[in-house]
């Protein structure tokens, strides 16, 4: 590790890079920011010359979804392996969501995860706060503490289950205003979606599988945008999946209520055709959905009705899913393929220039999660946080080469577009030629703030 | 064909070789030995996660009548219940060598994994899986429907399909695997198939399957139906607010004694009436029908072990052909009576 740490003073010449696609320039990183950019900067001695050609050059991906399982489940996966599966596939920050064991509902829990990710260092982990204690939906957590420890919460979830209580839910939006903090809704109206296994529709009739029908998600976005109104907070919606979902936010949006919304990666590509072969891989929620809600979710990211790419990574181990399909547990990993994925479905689409993926990979959800050193501009003083991407790369993906624990990629076998070559976090290369290289050690972060 | 998983997927030329195959099967049953060596030396598993006496009792006399050896294995009582999962339960069978395994699952899919999941490679029977399919009672009512409509006809049963029969499915239609079975195989057969039952128990999405969908069985009656099929109504389904109560469903839905007499009135002397059994009497079909001369309950019983043996003969001695010129069944040796009675 140590023969990795940058000493101050030295640091990296990329050369010949396209920032956001754009006219090629040289980058130089020093003291973890941002040096210089322009054309032919003379690296001097200690720095160490990065040949860019036809690599683009975008901010560090910032997933507003992630879990990373830790405390509770090891054995699916931990700060340290999601976080280096992060790094891998391009992000430099993560947001690890709060349903652990025990739930990151107290500020003792999320420093703990801070902790982990600080010390693994490849990326930035900052945790989501869970909303109420022990995700029961009863009790509102202590989402002051959590703000004010070390860790920072300003984004608050009970992902994995909705905050469904009306007056609950108003209630979490008013208080975090008092720390400009975000309530990350996970839309499911749990009576509607009991024992539901895939998308109702067309397929579920056929294969006989309960049916999370669109209206449950909806549902829940229209009630969350009107409270939202009502006490002008800030409401993010969790992994948006239908075409009516968006219609709302594009309604909600229009009335200028502060309502951002992700999408993830899978949601963007994949329909509940796949769920014919059975196979638990594809079971996730909220569910695949159908094709025309794949063409609505991607034109809503591109023009802005959906703000960010989220992930939704969710690992398991292979057991919880080599089952029967209503047996298997939800979830699908996608640290490691979302930029592939997002290029596929929407840069090669002609949907989004690389600004914007830029947009919606980094910046906008570095803005959600209140990141200040995250989703910058490629410039001169700015935080070097930043990626190398090959954009003609192909590649076929494998579960088994993967860092993350999880072997339940829904991708499994598919040839994707789009590599990252290098991820420098705070100016360090986590990442070079597509390969780990070493994180960031605290003194090495300490070297890179002061420096 | 390596797995019967679905009707769904089930092809014209191999559900008529199946049901001309349950034909040549149900001569066997009506000699004095009842048996055939077709099987001699391969192990035939029932592997049931739910009880079902009926449909095991039938696949274990299909088997037992093609000579094959069977190993029953009920989930209760047995590891699974200790919390074996399926892949380890499906290697162990695997590892047991044997050839065919029959599984009823209450998990919709799980005959499809097992087939599909390298775990084992036996051929794979879906005895009915949550609320997927059962394709072989689909096609036991078929092979009964197929009899009755040559029949009336007045033509020969073999190589004939359903073409222009109309046939009801009443009932619970959302969580009935019989009933999915059906709407396919009949369809693939040439019938038209009117689904009957309460919106609330009509899948969202029926609007796309290759049939007709109403909410009332006394219109659907006027219709002039060839066959009408009384699903089962679950008990756990009287309870969960998809009906006002019984009695409601009953009155709309069930066939009673007043519908059965509108079947005379109307002129329908060659409607038949079926049931897959077991059945609610007084609910969703009255005693007078359940037991009139149009009903077909016990007829289904008898042609599902022919069915049973036709599926488990042509998965495990039929070859690999899947074309309909394959040689028929007559000219297999293996299919002439057993010599000597069997030990």
């Amino acid at each position: 590790m140590t023969g990795a740490e940058p000493t101050p003073g030295h640091g990296y010449l990329i050369r010949g890079a396209s920032p956001l696609g754009g006219p090629r320039q040289d980058l130089l990183i020093r003291d973890g920011l941002i040096a210089r950019v322009g054309p032919g900067a003379a690296p001097d001695s200690g720095t160490q010359v990065i040949d860019a050609d036809g690599l683009i050059a975008l901010p560090g991906m910032v997933d507003l979804h992630t879990h990373l399982r830790e405390p509770g489940r090891e054995d699916a996966e931990t700060v340290e392996t999601g976080s280096r599966a992060a790094a891998l596939g391009g992000f430099t920050a993560v947001h690890a969501m709060a349903n652990s064991s025990p739930v990151a509902d107290t500020a003792g829990v999320v420093e703990q995860v801070y902790s982990l990710g600080e010390r693994a260092g490849w990326v930035e982990v900052r945790p989501v706060g869970a909303v109420t204690v022990g995700l029961a939906g009863e009790r509102m957590a202590e989402l002051g503490a959590m703000a004010e420890s070390r860790a920072r919460v300003r984004v608050f979830s009970d992902d994995g289950i909705c905050v469904s209580d009306p007056v609950l839910m108003r209630r979490a939006l008013e208080y975090v205003k008092a720390f400009d903090g975000v309530i990350a809704q996970h839309a499911q109206e749990p009576r509607l979606t009991e024992g539901a296994q895939m998308n109702e529709g067309e397929v579920s009739a056929v294969l006989g599988l309960t049916g999370w029908p669109a209206v449950a998600e909806e549902s829940i976005i229209a009630r969350d945008v009107l409270l939202a109104q009502h006490v002008n907070s800030r409401l993010h919606v969790c992994h948006v999946s239908t075409a009516g979902s968006v219609e709302i936010l594009r309604w909600a949006k229009a009335r200028g209520i502060r309502v951002t919304a992700e999408v993830t990666p899978h949601h963007l590509l994949l329909t509940d055709d796949l769920v014919r072969s059975y196979d638990p891989v594809y079971k996730v929620n909220p569910p695949l959905r159908t094709a025309d809600d794949v063409q609505a979710l991607r034109e809503a990211l591109a023009d802005g009705t959906i703000d960010a790419v989220g992930t939704d990574h969710a690992p398991h181990p292979s057991e919880h899913k080599e089952c029967e399909w209503a047996q298997a547990a939800m979830g699908m990993t996608g640290l490691e393929t979302a930029l592939s994925v997002v290029q596929h479905s929407m840069v090669e689409t002609g949907l989004l220039d690389w600004e914007g993926f830029a947009r919606v990979t980094s910046t906008r959800p570095a803005e959600i999660g209140r990141l200040a050193h995250q989703g910058r501009p490629l410039a001169e003083g700015e935080p070097a946080n930043l990626i190398l991407v090959d954009p003609a790369a192909r590649w076929t993906v494998d579960p088994y080469r993967m860092a993350t624990m999880g072997r339940n990629s829904p991708f499994a076998g598919l040839q994707l577009p789009g590599r990252v070559q290098a991820t420098f976090y705070l100016g360090h290369p986590t990442v070079l030629d597509g390969a780990l290289n070493a994180p960031l050690t605290p003194a090495a972060k300490e070297t890179a703030w002061t420096g | 064909m390596k797995h019967l998983l679905s009707t769904h997927d089930l092809a014209l030329h191999d559900a008529l070789r199946l049901l001309d195959t349950a034909e040549e099967m149900a001569a066997v049953g009506e000699r004095e030995i009842k048996k055939l060596p077709a099987l001699r030396g391969r192990t035939v598993v029932n592997l049931f996660y739910e009880d079902s006496t009926r449909t095991r009792i039938s696949f274990e006399a299909a088997a037992k009548r093609l000579s094959a050896d069977v190993i029953n294995f009920a989930a209760k009582g047995s590891s699974v219940s200790k919390g074996e999962s399926l892949k380890d339960t499906a290697q162990t069978l695997e590892a047991m060598s044997a050839d065919a395994v029959v599984i009823r699952h209450p998990a919709s899919g799980a005959p499809a994994r097992l087939a599909a999941s390298g775990w084992i490679d036996a051929a794979v029977l879906n005895a009915g899986d949550g609320t997927h399919e059962h394709p072989t009672q689909a096609l036991l009512d078929a092979f009964t429907l197929r009899r009755h409509w040559a029949k009336v006809a007045g033509t020969g049963s073999p190589g004939s399909d359903l073409t222009g029969m109309r046939v009801l499915i009443v009932g619970d239609i959302l969580h009935s695997r019989v009933a999915r079975s059906n709407v396919w195989l009949l369809k693939t057969l040439g019938a038209e198939v009117t689904l009957v039952g309460p919106p609330t128990l009509l899948p969202v999405g029926v609007d796309t399957w290759p049939c007709t969908v109403r909410y009332n069985l006394d219109e659907a009656l006027a219709d002039r139906p060839d066959a009408v099929m009384m699903l089962r109504l679950q008990a756990e389904r009287m309870n969960a607010a998809f009906f006002p109560s019984t009695r409601e469903y009953s009155r709309r839905w069930g066939f009673d004694d007043a519908r059965l007499a509108a079947l005379d009135t109307l002129g329908l002397g060659d409607t038949v009436i079926m049931h897959p059994g077991p059945m609610n009497r007084g609910l969703e079909i009255s005693a007078a029908a359940a037991d009139s001369v149009r009903s077909t309950v016990l007829a289904q019983v008898r042609n599902g072990v022919s069915v049973r043996m036709a599926a488990l003969y042509l998965l495990l001695a039929g070859g690999t052909h899947d074309d309909p010129a394959a040689p028929a069944v007559r000219e297999n040796p293996a299919l002439s009576p057993t010599k000597e009675p069997a030990v």
